[in-house]
């Protein structure tokens, strides 16, 4: 019956499919792209022969961003009381880029007196200035913040890029355009807050202690800073070791915007030093924490019985829900977006997938064929897909888990990629036949590893999704409203994706519960969070 | 895609899959990543014709290919648009690009004069560089067929003629075929038909499909491009659904646009056709071509078609016996981006002829 199709390229051979194009040739060839259905593509094409430029196919050049926006210094202090500051005991220690290991600079390693230093005068400022502030005041430096992120957007973008080895396509798309969106949100309730649901007289908490994971580093601080200074409460803000860099930058935005001294305070170094002197301190009335649930249980001790106020937000192994009636290539993308997305590393990453089993072969078919156009790769490349991990120790983590996904009888799959052989790389990869007791099934792995399950019918999907200790998201695809209705108030998950997935905007709450945490960012929950209410 | 070793017929994974899961027991295996559907080339014969024969079947075919999404559609577009394209690779698209134009005119006053102007920059774009390829076809009204055929003579250059009433189509299917008769005879390579838009919409997918097999038999061994006008369509599952019902009345070509018709192509649009060609190819072996009309007026734009098709369908489709651009004025923003790229600065608009 094909014969009665004219097909147009007398090249091809009749009744094959030519291979999609591994465009990545240097990076990502097709594993399966045999010779015989390359060598029919004639690159000149049936209809005209000639020169195309000097290459051969479309093979996307080279289109790194330039780094020389970004003017590193070789050495950075502690953010204190307005001013960029030694550390009392002289210690630091160095950043690097995941990429390529290169050391990008030399940052301040806070100790307890540091942090005794930020968390008093961040005290004196929320007594004395930013606490009896009129709201209207507070949402013009707010917003003032917000214009200098977006001015600065394309430095703040290559910056996080370096340090955390995300790509630039998506430090640029998302991580700074929603650091900017959410000053520009909390900023518009500083004068609101007795409109925000909270009673007439919300008052501020006070002093905030806020620790923040090396993921999402200048998005992080925007989620927690943001509402913490809407409704009147000063910072110290403690981001991750491995990423200090973009934390120290938006506090030179801050300096910039003129805030006044104290306000805002960073404070670099390990977790363990920096960190936990942090949330133990007694000039502290509110720990907010994004983390991994091992420390956010730690840290939930320290603090039981000092009535500090706490929100968490956790770990996940979040289910991405396909259903027969999905609209078949936009969960497939949406299930790319869910765990490929900045590698992984994402809390609420879509790392199992649920596919009803009717559709299984055909989803996970198309998922491969799309996985091989991923592009892996030089970070600072605006055409790259998936970047390195962040550090050595959640690669090797990866890597321990990706290795008991097979040992535990899962089939592991992977494009082909040549990785650099410098820095932290992992490629994409997919396991199937995995059963819902695995590890691979059960534990967070934080990086880009799928794990594809089945199920036949919505309760089934159900009782799968929520067998796990987390609970902080999910997606669902199908075409049926109603079943999308019904399975998000089965689903205990904080956030439910609807033929979407790993969509954020600061009006919509964002938080878990479990062992994902508790306790929202984003909206007028998120606000709440740090109101005496 | 899994399937490169095999032949597609064999592993048929997209509509007829999914049309006969409900009909047969799948020997799925899941897991092994091996396509289990078992469809033979036979069978998808047989189901093809099958559609071609009953409506009910045609209907029950279409409402079942998978829905699309429109905020996930228009998302993965405004993805692939982010993609830069520099230096060589800009280039070789900008080349690329320029042998994939259908150099166009369609209008009431156009005449023997404007096209022959028109085969000329057609057969040798840049008169200052040799290098440039020549474009895939002039587009032209039927009449003016035999004049660009004659012109054409000893060139790559195909004559293609809009026909069936062009750009309603609103007229009979006598009055359709005589026009597109017309064509051929003058000579035209191919045909660029229009779908009966209001038989779509109204869900006589049937009427639709006995034209559009009526229209490719009256083509003979010209090439049939069918165009759906996708601007009156609206929906992306309408697009899918007019691509699905294009290609089973046997295009060699699915179109989006006339041109007369706002909007005209757009990057999601061309992104669902494009998953219906893949799709219909690995369903049936059949290659069918995309051509992307109306609007698009310069290099950029054209480049971010080339990198949807190279990241949806692959480097097969991006060839000019596959993937066209209806346009005018592209062409010399082409040329004037190409001379950029190789001499570093700029020429002047007038540097290159109006068609």
């Amino acid at each position: 019956m094909t014969k009665s199709y004219p097909t147009h390229k007398p090249e091809a051979e009749p009744g094959t499919v030519p291979p999609l194009q591994g465009d990545v040739a240097e990076e990502i060839s097709r594993p399966d792209a045999s010779g015989q259905s390359r060598g029919s593509d004639d690159p000149a094409g049936g209809l005209v022969a000639t020169r195309r430029g000097e290459q051969a196919s479309f093979t996307y050049a080279p289109a790194p961003e330039s780094r020389s926006i970004v003017h590193l210094q070789s050495s950075y202090g502690l953010f204190i009381d307005g001013a960029f500051v030694e550390p009392a005991d002289g210690n630091a220690y160095k950043t690097e880029n995941p990429a390529t290991e290169e050391v990008l600079a030399e940052v301040a390693a806070a100790g307890l007196a540091d942090v005794d230093r930020a968390v008093e005068v961040a005290g004196r400022a929320q007594r004395e200035v930013w606490g009896p502030m009129s709201g209207a005041e507070r949402a013009k430096y707010l917003f003032r913040v917000a214009r200098i992120i977006q001015e600065r957007s394309r430095e703040l973008a290559v910056l996080e890029s370096l340090d955390n080895g995300k790509p630039i396509r998506e430090s640029r798309d998302v991580d700074v355009p929603l650091a900017a969106a959410h000053f520009f949100y909390y900023a518009g309730w500083a004068d609101k807050l007795e409109y925000a649901g909270f009673g007439p007289h919300p008052a501020p908490i006070g002093v905030a202690g806020q620790v923040i994971p090396w993921n999402f580093p200048l998005m992080m601080a925007a989620w927690k800073l943001a509402p913490a200074l809407a409704a009147g409460n000063t910072c110290v803000l403690k981001p991750a070791s491995t990423t200090p860099l973009t934390a120290l930058l938006l506090a030179e935005i801050i300096q910039q915007a003129d805030l006044p001294p104290g306000v805002v305070n960073v404070v670099t170094g390990a977790g363990s030093v920096a960190g936990a002197a942090l949330v133990a301190h007694p000039g502290i009335d509110k720990v907010a924490f994004t983390g991994s649930t091992e420390v956010g249980k730690d840290l939930q001790r320290a603090i039981a019985g000092t009535g500090k106020h706490l929100t968490l937000e956790l770990g996940g192994k979040a289910a991405n829900i396909v259903f027969e009636d999905a609209p078949l290539d936009q969960a497939v993308e949406g299930i790319v977006n869910g765990i490929f997305f900045n590698q992984g590393e994402v809390c609420c990453a879509g790392s199992r997938l649920l596919v009803q089993e009717s559709i299984a072969d055909t989803v996970v078919e198309r998922l491969k064929r799309r996985l091989a156009t991923l592009r892996v790769g030089d970070p600072l490349d605006k055409n790259t897909d998936l970047g390195a991990i962040n550090n050595a120790a959640q690669l090797e983590k990866i890597r321990e888990l990706a290795a008991a996904g097979e040992a535990e009888g899962a089939v592991r799959w992977s494009p082909s990629c040549t990785l650099p052989s410098k820095g932290y790389w992992f490629a994409p990869t997919v396991f199937t036949n995995v059963s819902q007791a695995h590890r691979i099934a059960q534990e967070e792995i934080f990086g880009p590893v799928l794990s594809v399950l089945t199920f036949r019918t919505p309760q089934e999907a159900v009782a799968k999704a929520n067998n796990t200790v987390y609970g902080l998201s999910a997606g669902v695809w199908t075409e049926k409203g109603s079943r999308i209705l019904w399975m998000a108030g089965q689903l205990r998950a904080g956030v439910v994706w609807a033929n979407s997935f790993n969509r954020f905007d600061p009006t919509s709450p964002f938080g878990g519960y479990r062992e994902s945490g508790f306790g929202r960012e984003g909206g007028r929950q998120g606000l709440g969070a740090y109101l005496d209410v | 895609m899994e399937s490169e070793a095999r032949t597609t017929a064999e592993s048929g994974s997209g509509a007829a899959a999914r049309l006969e899961q409900s009909s047969r027991p799948s020997a799925s295996t899941f897991g092994t990543g091996h396509s289990i559907v078992g469809s033979d080339s036979a069978a998808v014969g047989e189901m093809l014709a099958d559609l071609r024969r009953s409506e009910t079947d045609l209907r029950r075919f279409l409402h079942g290919l998978p829905g699309v999404d429109q905020v996930g559609a228009e998302a993965r577009a405004a993805s692939l648009v982010t993609r830069s394209i520099k230096t060589s690779a800009k280039l070789w698209a900008l080349e690329m690009a320029v042998s994939m134009v259908d150099l166009t005119t369609l209008e009431g006053a156009d005449t023997p004069g404007k096209v022959l102007s028109l085969c000329a920059k057609a057969r040798r774009p840049d008169p200052a560089d040799a290098s440039v390829p020549p474009v895939a076809a002039v587009c032209i009204y039927p009449d003016l067929v035999p004049i660009a055929k004659r012109a054409l003579v000893g060139t790559s250059v195909k004559v293609a003629s809009v026909a069936t009433a062009f750009p309603s189509g609103r007229a009979s299917l006598a009055v359709k075929l005589a026009d597109v008769r017309d064509a051929v005879t003058g000579g035209a390579d191919e045909v660029d038909m229009v779908i009966d838009r209001g038989a779509f919409l109204s869900g006589r997918y049937g009427l639709v499909l006995e034209e559009v097999q009526a229209v490719k038999e009256a083509c003979g061994r010209a090439h049939l491009k069918v165009i759906l006008e996708t601007g009156e369509l609206v929906t992306y599952d309408n697009v899918r659904r007019a691509s699905y019902l294009a290609m089973v009345g046997g295009a060699d070509f699915i179109k989006t646009s006339t041109g007369k018709v706002s909007p005209a192509a757009t990057l999601p649009v061309a992104l669902v056709m494009l998953e219906a060609v893949r799709d219909f190819a690995e369903l049936t072996g059949a290659l069918v071509g995309v051509k992307v009309a109306g609007g698009i007026r310069n290099a950029k734009d054209a480049i971010r078609y080339l990198v949807i098709v190279n990241e949806t369908v692959g480097e097969a489709w991006l060839d000019p016996s596959l993937f066209r651009f209806g346009a005018s004025s592209l062409l010399n923003d082409l040329l004037r981006q190409r001379s950029k790229q190789l001499s570093g600065a700029y020429a002047g608009s007038e540097d290159f002829s109006i068609e």
